[in-house]
């Protein structure tokens, strides 16, 4: 019989190539689709080919496990609506981190060699936080927790003390020494229990608005844990992917931080938007309007713009606005949608949500295509965004100064829908609901534009 | 440490991959942002092999209950991994309607 390990380490290695040929597809819009068929195919052939493993037991318990996490994790992610893709994505990077603290569980319990132990137990440590970290993030976006920073005094103190506790516990298991009195076989347990609070604690203070930044980085650390256990249990196509995971999320996480203009530290030590914002008072008044009365503004423009916000997305306002927008070009106004680089949840969340809808890419223009744009436009429609739209971003002393925002003010005409007076996700007043050129038309924003669209057909 | 002639080429070999992550999506439109996440996130759940591992050679009940976890875990990575990328991308892919009155 062909030795086994001849037919598994050449499927790992074509595995890996896979992933790597998947990924690069994944970061060109026209390859991006085959990108993760390409990862998928790999992915299965690799999951197979494992099974050959010699002295491979509890076949059955492995089949099982295969069917009922794939199975939940299938059923799940394709009944949960697009809007809510960002916790998806945090829920099941979580589980790969759990995944590998189990591994490194099992290895250490197993206890495998002084070597690989030291690799096993950070893989365990790193695995812990990302998956505890990333429930509260799952937790937070999918609205089953409060979304403001949750913060306490001293609370950095205690985080940091946690951590050092879990990396003592991680160093007694390495060690089995009795320098504390509690029996040895308490270290493990108390070990993984550490991390897994420090995940949980590290998340806590962190506020809605910054979750993608946050996600994207356990997603990175997720990628480090496997790397780790892979080297542990010598799995090079673990180590391999593993490591580009933690090296690609680790870009990503920059990357998205810099479009935020946040940085990491003060993503993560920063607790945005707890504490109320310093000087720049609002001056004037808010001024409602009706939908009917939006019409008769939109039917007279020459130039409409349309700047979607998540609120847009919450409300499934996407086929209604479509249709405006299709109105409105019908009477031979042109309308151009702005989006921001963050509306939405995560970068690029709004294009999907869009072309959900139908609105083709040739309307949809990026900040900076846009921005100059403003001056010019009759009318600007605010739907369901805020903080993208604060004019507070150009002013100094604000949490959000800095911040690149659409221009919206500088329209002649801005429309601003809102479902009430609240703030915005950053938790700051936007002065720009107080400007002498903006209206709010208050109500739920799929109802207010299919009244708008109503009335525009009447006219 | 003792066996470090096993340790040095997989070292080599991480830095490698790391460099190629870096490479692979250093020019990528935040409009890929979101996707990429998740297919990264996707990538990850290689995982599952280790889990499958962990768990074939598991002897006692302990080790197999934590083993049988990682497997349910990894696997639910795998798959809504999938799922997720592969439906946000299908936005991508999707034929343009003309709009009405064009």
């Amino acid at each position: 019989m062909v030795d086994p390990q001849l037919v598994i380490e050449p499927v790992y290695l074509a595995t890996v190539f896979f992933f790597i040929i998947g990924l690069y597809r994944m970061s060109n819009p026209l390859t991006a689709r085959s990108g993760i068929v390409w990862a998928g195919a790999a992915m299965l052939l690799a999951t197979v080919v494992t099974f050959l493993t010699p002295g491979l037991g509890n076949i059955g318990l492995i089949g099982i496990g295969i069917a009922v996490g794939g199975g939940l994790g299938y059923l799940a992610a394709k009944r949960v609506a697009m809007t809510d893709m960002p916790q998806m994505v945090a829920i099941y990077n979580g589980m790969g981190g759990g995944a590998a603290a189990s591994i490194s569980a099992v290895e250490l319990l197993a206890g495998t060699a002084a070597n690989t132990a030291v690799l096993a137990v950070a893989g365990g440590l790193i695995g812990s936080i990302s998956f505890s970290g990333s429930l509260i993030a799952f937790l937070k976006l999918q609205g089953w927790m409060r979304q403001k920073p949750i913060t306490y005094s001293a609370q950095q103190v205690v985080n940091i003390v946690v951590l050092l506790l879990a990396g003592f516990f991680g160093a007694l298991v390495l060690t089995n020494s009795g320098v504390v009195p509690l029996p040895v076989r308490l270290f493990l347990p108390l070990f993984f229990l550490l991390a897994l609070l420090f995940g949980l604690l590290m998340t806590l203070p962190i506020g809605g608005a910054d979750m993608p930044v946050v996600i994207s980085l356990f997603n990175a650390l997720t990628g480090l844990a496997v790397a780790f256990d892979g080297f542990a249990i010598g799995n090079y196509a673990m180590i391999v992917a593993g490591v580009i995971v933690g090296a690609a999320g680790s870009l990503l996480t920059l990357v998205m931080a810099r479009a935020m203009n946040r940085s990491i530290p003060s993503v993560l030590f920063g607790a945005f938007g707890a504490t109320d914002e310093v000087g720049g008072a609002v001056t004037g008044s808010l001024k409602s309007i009706e939908a009917d009365d939006v019409a008769v503004m939109l039917a007279y423009a020459s130039k409409v713009i349309i700047a979607p916000g998540y609120g847009m997305a919450v409300a499934q306002a996407q086929q209604k606005v479509k249709e405006l927008s299709d109105l409105l070009e019908s009477r031979g106004t042109p309308v151009k949608f702005a989006i921001h680089p963050v509306a939405g949840r995560m970068p690029g969340h709004m294009n999907v949500l869009l072309a959900e809808a139908g609105v083709g890419y040739e309307h949809l223009f990026d900040r900076d295509e846009i921005n100059p744009e403003f001056t010019g436009t009759d009318v600007v429609l605010v739907i369901g965004a805020n903080d993208v739209v604060n004019p507070a971003a150009h002013r100094q002393g604000s949490p959000l100064f800095g911040m690149p925002i659409l221009d919206v003010e500088l329209a002649k005409n801005v429309i601003v829908l809102k479902r009430g007076q609240g703030r915005g996700f950053a938790g700051i007043e936007n002065d720009l609901f107080y400007r002498d050129n903006t209206r709010l038309l208050y109500g739920d924003a799929q109802e207010s534009v299919g009244k708008i669209v109503q009335a525009l057909k009447k006219l | 440490m003792t066996d470090l002639s096993t340790v040095w080429p997989a070292v080599y070999i991480a830095m490698l991959a790391a460099f190629t992550g870096y490479v692979v999506i250093s020019r990528v439109p935040v409009m890929l942002h979101t996707p990429l996440m998740s297919g990264s996130n996707f990538i990850h759940g290689i995982v599952l092999v280790g889990a499958m591992v962990a768990l074939g050679l598991a002897t006692t009940p302990l080790e197999q209950a934590i083993g049988f976890l990682a497997v349910v875990l990894g696997a639910a990575n795998v798959t809504g991994g999938y799922v997720v990328t592969e439906r946000i991308l299908e936005m991508f892919h999707r034929p343009r309607r003309p709009g009405p009155g064009v």
